[in-house]
């Protein structure tokens, strides 16, 4: 009797074992995961830690040590990356840049995901009058132009951090609340949602316990979309310059101060610009991969 | 014949239903901006400057009707819009309609060169990569399309200057004086564009050439170009033509930044000038007018929909 229990439950943890092992090979085997999670978690390392393996303080300036080329075009190795027109380290401040740019990132797809998920739930499990209401605001939202209110929102009110995050969060929550929606809608007369309901339970707790598990995935695509999204915005902001405001380090403000010097110091606009590509790219990699591995239907779309 | 005006009655009545949406969200956008315009800020001391004394802020905000209350300086607002009265600019001596009729051609008309060169080199890519998904050339054209998508097109905009503008010297870096002008802002949009274009055609041509009907015609002995060109690729470019007009949309959008970046005195040049110097009519306009491009472009699309795929209209 024991024995056979014993064995039993062996059977059972190889199972678990075995589809756990199968599990990870399907995240591992698929090439965008690979590729862009190692990348973005190569840049995380980087802005994370990086500030405090180089030597010089992004703030420091020095005018005899303004404008020095990097060290492949003829730099020294004191400045890898050379510096800029104050002559402040430019490795040391697109390190800074980078981990500015992830948190503004970040913070903003905290506010929009939670906002566009909220709404997009609401409509998809309710549906009725509740449904018409959101997806009239989501229309609208699509019909407002993002960047230019942004702009005119930062001007008035004054540029600062948290206003950023705030508009940011509040124009990108649109596909967060689209797909929220549609995939409520389709969980909504599923089997094990109407036996909850059936045994008595709360709406806010077939929401919290059977919908939002099960819309996790396709929360998680759109979150890397929008990170990226968010990055490309927050930087063109900068760039104008209405968002992050100098001496802060930022990749899109970067390249607006490096502009004037276009002609003979073209890396002050070409590394920052790099930097936000490869940040980008990695995000996007990372979204189509977990996207392909949890949903092998939309595979390659 | 009674089945074919029934149909026509429920096109009619869905293009009217549409066209209300349409005209319901264009008014909800110039509130949200209108609202947002004023709450976000002292708008009379904006326009006053820094510097300025409390009296003159105070004087501003009588004379352009600040003081009164949100709801009534809308409506007053609305009233003038609605005859195609925009107001004054504080800026130019121009009315702010007039100046939009000066410069929304030119937004307008590279946003179509960038969707059209997209369109251009988008559609045989996809296509050509949908033969053979997995391919070699579907692999580039992916990472290509990957690549594109990744680069914000302020860079890549200020990488086209210096490679072309200053090193190479073949194309003028900023203005707005003649075709050469257009090239590298026409390239960054198409860059911008062409991978949803081309990701869009290739996975509808994917679908469809897996589809019984393009089986049936190979079957029949047709052409293999004749059954990708005049089957498959027809019906994968329904959801593209949809893309292509909300695209537009996005294009115009953002031509605050591209045209910053050339020096392009259209739309978004001026949305951008008069943001700066607190012209708040001219800023107004431009969110009235970008909103109403893309209401349009939706209705639009959603007749080009409705017309190409007649279930639509059954909802």
């Amino acid at each position: 009797m024991a024995v056979t229990e014993l064995s039993a439950s062996g059977v059972e943890a190889d199972t678990a074992k075995a589809e756990r092992a199968h599990a990870i090979r399907r995240w591992l085997g698929n090439s965008g995961v690979v590729i862009g999670g190692s990348l973005f978690i190569l840049i995380l390392l980087a802005t994370l830690v990086g500030p405090w393996l180089v030597q010089h303080d992004p703030f420091d300036q020095s005018l005899v040590k303004r404008l020095r080329p990097p060290v492949w075009s003829g730099g020294s190795w004191e400045f890898v990356f050379g510096t800029d027109h104050l002559g402040r380290d430019y490795l040391a401040r697109l390190l800074w840049g980078g981990r500015l740019s992830l948190l503004i990132g970040f913070c903003t797809i905290l506010v929009a995901g939670i906002f566009g998920t909220t709404i997009g739930i609401c409509a998809g499990y309710f549906g009725g009058r509740i449904d018409f209401a959101v997806r009239f605001f989501i229309m609208v939202r699509l019909a407002m132009p993002a960047v230019l209110i942004a702009l005119a929102i930062a001007f008035i009110a004054g540029p600062s951090l948290h206003l950023l995050v705030m508009v940011l969060g509040l124009l990108l929550w649109d596909r967060f609340a689209v797909v929220a929606r549609a995939t409520t809608l389709q969980l909504r007369n599923s089997e094990f949602v109407v036996a909850a309901r059936a045994m008595g339970c709360s709406n806010l707790m077939i929401i919290r316990r059977d919908i939002l598990p099960n819309i996790l995935n396709q929360l998680i695509v759109i979150a890397t979309v929008e990170l990226a999204n968010a990055v490309l915005i927050a930087a063109a902001l900068s760039f104008l310059g209405l968002g992050v405001q100098p001496p802060l380090p930022d990749w899109g403000l970067m390249i607006a101060e490096g502009k004037q010097y276009i002609l003979f110091s073209p890396y002050l606009i070409t590394l920052p610009g790099l930097a936000m590509m490869l940040l980008v790219l990695a995000v996007n990699l990372l979204g189509d991969g977990i996207r392909d591995v949890t949903d092998p239907e939309a595979k390659g779309r | 014949m009674h089945s074919a005006r029934r149909e026509g009655k429920a096109l009619v009545r869905y293009v009217a239903r549409q066209f209300l949406l349409s005209l319901a969200v264009l008014i909800a956008v110039s509130i949200v901006g209108f609202v947002l315009l004023r709450a976000s800020g002292d708008l009379a001391q904006r326009v006053a400057g820094a510097e300025a004394q409390a009296a003159d802020v105070a004087r501003i905000r009588l004379a352009y009707g600040l003081d009164k209350p949100l709801p009534v300086q809308y409506l007053e607002w609305a009233q003038r819009a609605v005859t195609g009265d925009l107001g004054r600019s504080l800026f130019f001596p121009e009315n702010v309609s007039t100046l939009i009729a000066q410069r929304l051609p030119i937004t307008l008309g590279l946003g179509a060169l960038g969707l059209g060169a997209a369109l251009l080199i988008g559609l045989p890519l996809g296509t050509l990569s949908a033969l053979k998904p997995n391919g070699w050339f579907d692999r580039v054209v992916l990472t290509v399309a990957v690549l594109g998508q990744a680069m914000p097109p302020f860079w890549l905009g200020l990488l086209l200057i210096i490679l072309f503008g200053l090193n190479l010297g073949w194309l003028p870096v900023s203005g707005s004086s003649g075709w050469q002008n257009l090239v590298l802002p026409t390239a960054v949009l198409a860059i911008a564009t062409m991978p949803t274009i081309m990701r869009l055609t290739r996975s509808g041509m994917i679908d469809q050439l897996r589809a019984d009907y393009v089986r049936t015609a190979r079957a029949k002995g047709l052409k293999p170009v004749s059954v990708i060109v005049k089957h498959a690729l027809r019906n994968a470019l329904i959801p593209v033509v949809a893309i292509a007009a909300v695209q537009l949309g996005a294009l115009v959008g953002g031509s605050v930044v591209l045209e910053t970046v050339f020096g392009i005195q259209g739309l978004g040049y001026l949305a951008w000038e008069s943001i700066n110097r607190a012209d708040y009519p001219v800023v107004q306009a431009v969110v009235l007018v970008l909103g109403g491009f893309y209401c349009l472009l939706t209705f639009v699309s959603d007749l080009l929909h409705a017309f190409l795929d007649p279930r639509l209209r059954e909802q």
